[in-house]
């Protein structure tokens, strides 16, 4: 989509929206089209559309009618011009008119490999098509519209070539890894995906473990994630793990030990290099007050939380507050200058494991500086 | 039958002996037949516990019980070099049931291996194992190397049998270091002739599958796995090793979504909890053997590397995993909502679109 970097307005946040917006409604036709393409559908494309002629803030309107007129004036006598082959106008003019109709004619495409399962899966049974059509637009409401977030350093991360993102953990919830694909797909120039290593306790619940292998995701351990370094993919990791999206509110912002430092030494046996990337603004989505452990243990997960509002509320407290978020990407670390066999050495893997902590703690004491307050 | 007789006495050093186990099944019977056309091959002996109801060309069938003494017999006269291992299954053959299924797994593969290591004349052992020796669990890597240690050993069944099987033939291997011993774990095995208790399952009208799971699945083609077998069995080729352990499987991923979508199959999701009830009814029912290794498979799925197979063994398949299932689904005929019935719903639906656009 050409129109996703049309607006470059400083850091507004309005512009960032507006311009991942354009992707979303991309992202969205296959949805829409489901649809028949009926309000909500054309509207988002004669907005695309009309973005570059008219350059409208007003956003065109809402219902079939008005969606259809205001955008492409040309195209209109030109479609009642009649043809009888439904599908040559899309090749015929490249204009909005054909746009919408290009949208319908792809989203029941899309329709049709998935019905029919022609499509592709690499052997994480991450499905491409799907992230990018359905999975990432419906979180990108979320990241854009509810959390805000503002993404800082993105160009650390190489366009090509395996990296290993190394980020803080935090929110009760694992939003923010989600946070941080999207991001890093949105953002980057080259839309690379994120591949995030996830728990095992997400590959054992029904459903998680289905959307999760869909999403790229797999199971933090060294074997999967050296496959996919090796494969040059970006891979994120949240070495802090549940003893970090688990903590209680008190501690927030105070990185716990970074595991055993496993990931160092797998992107050293890679050679890639680690991107720190501190993400401020997860923590206080669910304020943890209080970690009912024998329910956990009852249950058979890591913590229990108590917030202000869960169990209390129910289903109402499962609603995360809506803080604004940044999400900084460090200067890389380079790990291709050791030798092979550096990996093995545990003095090394400490030493590197304290850097990229030390970074990012110190990044995110920077941002919270830099916060004007925690909702703005 | 006298000119045979002639040639065995130059046979010893000309041409190998061949001995097949399991040549009663498909599979087995494939192989005999392949085998004994190769150039360097001189008699094959094709052994199972019954008669094959298929053809096996010039082989030479005895039928022998591999679970006996006698194999060793067998082995002796007939001065057999290669071994062929394909014995090791997961459905019973006619009558019997898991019972003597795993007799026939573990107990044969004592006796064979016995009388392998008793035989002088033994150079070569090929086993026919399966990926099901790494379980599938949601701790498990997502990729299995030949050297991954499973985290979770299948309890029983199939894929405890074959990790048996392969302990035994390691035990075999360092006690006979002068025999090259090569243990092919393929994925599952699918093709227009197979009947694994995977083709049964993917036959079902309306397939059963775990809710909120959608595995990830790897096949192999009959062709490919014969084409293997015939690699393993013979003088490695120049600059590759064919002993050791190979994961064997075709290219790609399927996932079960994807494989009852291209075969026209409906899924019907079920808890994980009543997913046992409704294996041991369809048991009962006698549809399919809907094991709970089988249920942990479609649960999780299972994915293996096939590096070693390209690099070291030298073996490309033929068909990639999405292509062996092709040729499966063909064979299967349509099920009830068949993939072009679908497309062309869609197509029909744009065209309709479009036209009220117009």
């Amino acid at each position: 989509m050409a129109d996703a970097k049309v607006i470059p307005f400083g850091d507004e946040p309005r512009s960032r929206r507006g311009s991942a917006g354009g992707r979303r409604q991309h992202a969205k036709d296959g949805a829409a089209k489901r649809s028949q393409g009926s309000g909500p559908g054309s509207a988002q494309g004669s907005g695309a559309g009309s973005g570059s002629g008219s350059g409208s803030d007003s956003g065109p309107v809402h219902g079939p009618g008005p969606g259809r007129t205001p955008g492409p004036l040309k195209p209109v006598p030109e479609r009642d011009a009649g043809e009888p082959e439904p599908r040559e106008p899309r090749e015929r003019d490249g204009d909005s008119g054909s746009g919408w109709e290009r949208r319908i004619a792809g989203g029941l495409a899309f329709l049709r490999r998935r019905l029919t399962g022609e499509y592709e899966v690499d052997e994480f049974g991450y499905d491409k098509e799907l992230t990018d059509q359905v999975l990432m637009s419906l979180i990108r409401p979320l990241y854009e519209n509810y959390f805000r977030v503002e993404v800082k350093g993105i160009e650390n991360i190489p366009s090509d070539g395996g990296a290993l993102v190394v980020a803080n953990h935090s929110g009760t919830l694992p939003l923010d890894g989600l946070m941080m694909q999207v991001a890093v797909h949105d953002n980057h120039p080259a839309e690379r995906h994120l591949r995030l290593l996830a728990a095992d306790l997400v590959f054992v619940l029904p459903v998680f473990n289905e959307l999760a292998r869909k999403a790229g995701h797999t199971l933090a351990c060294a074997e999967d994630a050296e496959r996919l370094l090796q494969r040059g993919e970006v891979v994120g990791v949240m070495p802090e793990g549940f003893k970090g999206i688990g903590k209680p509110f008190g501690d927030r912002y105070k990185l716990q030990r970074f595991g055993r430092g496993g990931f160092v030494s797998t992107a050293l046996r890679a050679g890639v290099p680690i991107v720190p990337c501190s993400i401020v603004g997860a923590e206080e989505i669910y304020p943890m007050i209080g970690n009912a452990r024998t329910l956990a243990r009852l249950l058979g997960i890591p913590y229990f939380p108590v917030t202000p509002t869960f169990p209390w509320l129910g289903p109402l407290g499962l609603l995360p507050l809506p803080t604004k978020w940044t999400i900084q990407f460090g200067e890389p670390i380079p790990t291709d200058g050791y030798p092979p066999e550096a990996a093995e050495d545990p003095m090394l893997m400490f030493n590197l494991t304290d850097q990229v902590r030390e970074q990012i703690q110190h990044t995110l004491y920077k941002l919270l500086v830099q916060r004007r307050s925690v909702f703005f | 039958m006298t000119r045979r007789e002639i040639f065995q006495g130059k046979a010893l050093s000309v041409g190998k002996v061949v001995l097949v186990t399991g040549a009663a099944r498909k599979l087995g019977g494939r192989f005999v037949r392949r085998v004994q056309r190769d150039p360097g091959v001189d008699r094959v002996i094709a052994v199972d516990a019954v008669a094959p109801a298929h053809q096996l060309g010039d082989a030479e069938f005895v039928r022998a019980d591999i679970r006996r003494p006698a194999i060793a017999r067998v082995l002796a006269e007939h001065a057999v070099d290669t071994v062929v291992h394909m014995d090791v299954t997961g459905t019973p053959l006619g009558t019997g049931g898991r019972a003597t299924v795993k007799e026939t797994n573990v107990i044969g593969t004592m006796q064979l291996l016995g009388a392998c290591q008793k035989s002088p004349s033994v150079k070569r052992l090929v086993v026919k194992s399966s990926t099901s020796v790494y379980g599938s669990a949601p701790r498990d890597p997502a990729v299995f190397t030949e050297t991954t240690p499973p985290k979770s050993l299948p309890s029983g069944g199939f894929a405890k049998d074959a990790v048996e099987v392969e302990g035994y033939v390691r035990g075999f291997a360092r006690r006979r270091p002068d025999v090259a011993v090569c243990v092919l774990r393929f994925a599952n095995i699918l093709g227009p002739e197979a009947d694994s208790p995977l083709a049964e399952y993917l036959s079902l009208p309306v397939l059963p599958t775990v809710f909120g799971y959608d595995p990830r699945l790897q096949f192999v083609h009959e062709d490919d796995v014969i084409d293997v077998l015939m690699i393993a069995s013979d003088e490695p080729r120049r600059s590759t090793l064919n002993s050791g352990t190979f994961n064997v499987a075709g290219e790609g991923v399927l996932l079960l979504s994807q494989c009852s979508r291209r075969l026209g199959r409906p899924t019907v999701p079920v808890p994980l909890p009543a997913v046992t009830w409704v294996g041991t009814a369809l048991r009962t029912v006698g549809m399919t053997d809907f094991s709970p290794e089988q249920i942990r498979l479609l649960t999780h799925g299972r994915v293996v590397s096939t590096d070693q197979m390209r690099e070291t063994l030298g073996f490309v398949p033929t068909y990639s995993t999405a292509e062996a299932f092709t040729d499966f689904a063909r064979s299967r005929g349509a099920g009830l909502l068949p993939p072009e019935v679908v497309a062309r719903t869609v197509d029909r639906l744009s065209t309709l679109v479009s036209k009220e656009r117009t």
